[in-house]
């Protein structure tokens, strides 16, 4: 029962899917951070109706299944001509899920700083942007850092899905090693514990932020 | 740039079959929350439970559930339990994926709420009388759902969208099942997604809202 076929290149070929999975993680939650950070700032900025049409677009990014945007998104660029690699739609699927996400965290943040300490700086002479860069965005980092990191682990775990539109991330080339191999649950113990090791620690560390900071306050 | 006729009609004439999907997508949803309720509940107790047994079973269970894809947990029903000789059809697998992560997910909201809930709350019970299961049942409890709703109720909504996961198992009644089976017979893939992508909008969207109506209704006091 201990014994497996699963040799060192298949490791490596796993290790070669996790990459693919960090990559699109990794250009996702980078260009999806800044479009967060943009859309949630802009937000605080308009009023509830001139925001609306904003709103309304990241909703249903939060609304609407990852797996059904992504099939979507694949069909669009192929109805439109783009030429996209599986690689591109996901990673550009991936950012504006994770934009719309981080867009939610960015404005709760900025809420989350007394309007009566933004007063205080405007009277101390800073302008708005000075009072944003020095007052507002170091205080809402704090509020906002926990919930991004684990939002950042949510998009590396929702970006298994890309396998459906044919990117061999981790979970899709143990796919393919199960057929080949016909050990599904070992293998897929493995891949477990590799999503496993990437993203516990990670999640330990925003618990432990999280709780560090909340004694502070 | 468009070198393509959109069908709208087709999308248009399957809405009844794709409405009839939702309604099992709505059913999985509700199901694996009952259950997921009911285990996270186990499960937040059990992370206060004297025994290291059980103490060590919840922190599993939860850890797993949050820090690996819910995709995995589908693949790990589906395929992993092959190998004690248990296959699941894509439904079963499906709805024991999405509960095991709702149960994950809610346990760590049920003890945040727990630890909300002052204990001298269950002390007061206790001394009027109440056997501790009875004061968990009767005192605890109620409290605890009343602050973890809302959270609850995103939980729900994320059930409905993960549904859609079956079709990478094979599932095929529900919504997106059924739309990945027109996809196959008629290659409409953008049209009738975006039917999908709209029913989903619409249930996600009345879920959050009805969840509202009841917390207004429930908790106005």
């Amino acid at each position: 029962m201990f014994e497996t076929a699963l040799t060192l290149s298949d490791l490596a070929f796993l290790a070669k899917g996790a990459g693919v999975t960090l990559a699109v993680t990794a250009v996702s939650v980078l260009f999806g951070t800044l479009l967060g950070v943009v859309f949630g700032t802009t937000r605080t900025l308009l009023n509830a109706w001139t925001a609306a049409p904003m709103t309304f677009i990241l909703d249903v990014l939060r609304s609407v299944p990852l797996l059904i945007q992504l099939v979507l998104a694949n069909a669009f660029q192929s109805i439109a001509g783009l030429g996209w690699q599986p690689f591109t739609v996901a990673c550009v699927v991936l950012s504006l899920y994770t934009a719309s996400y981080c867009s939610e965290i960015v404005r709760g943040g900025i809420e989350a700083v007394p309007a009566v300490t933004r007063r205080a700086a405007r009277s101390l002479g800073m302008t708005w942007a000075q009072d944003m860069t020095h007052i507002v965005f170091p205080m809402a980092l704090r509020v906002s850092l926990p919930s991004w990191i684990g939002l950042t682990l949510g998009v590396m775990k929702d970006s298994a899905l890309v396998l459906w539109i044919g990117l061999i991330e981790l979970l899709r080339s143990s796919q393919i090693l199960v057929t080949r191999l016909q050990e599904p649950l070992f293998i897929l113990i493995v891949v477990g514990a590799i999503y496993f090791m990437l993203s516990f620690p990670i999640a330990r560390l925003g618990g432990q932020l999280e709780k560090r900071w909340r004694e502070n306050d | 740039m468009f070198n393509y006729t959109f069908h709208w009609y087709q999308a248009f004439r399957a809405l009844p079959d794709m409405l009839a999907g939702a309604l099992v997508t709505l059913e999985l949803a509700i199901l694996s929350m009952v259950l997921g309720i009911g285990l996270a509940v186990l499960i937040a107790v059990g992370r206060n439970s004297e025994y290291a047994v059980f103490r060590g079973l919840a922190i599993g269970w939860v850890e797993l559930a949050r820090n690996t894809p819910a995709l995995f947990q589908i693949y790990m029903a589906h395929f992993g339990l092959g190998a004690f000789g248990i296959h699941l059809s894509p439904y079963v697998s499906l709805l024991a994926g999405i509960t095991f992560n709702n149960a994950g997910y809610l346990a760590e909201t049920f003890r945040g709420a727990l630890r909300a809930i002052p204990a001298t709350q269950t002390r007061a019970a206790r001394s009027l009388g109440m056997g501790p299961v009875t004061a968990f049942r009767l005192i605890v409890l109620p409290q605890m759902f009343r602050i973890a709703f809302l959270p609850a109720t995103n939980q729900m909504v994320w059930a409905i969208l993960m549904t859609s996961l079956g079709i990478v198992v094979g599932m095929n009644t529900d919504l997106a099942g059924v739309t990945q089976d027109l996809n196959v017979r008629t290659f409409r893939t953008f049209e009738f997604f975006a039917m999908a992508a709209i029913i989903y909008y619409a249930l996600a969207k009345s879920v959050s809202l009805g969840a509202r109506l009841i917390a207004w209704r429930l908790f106005r006091y």
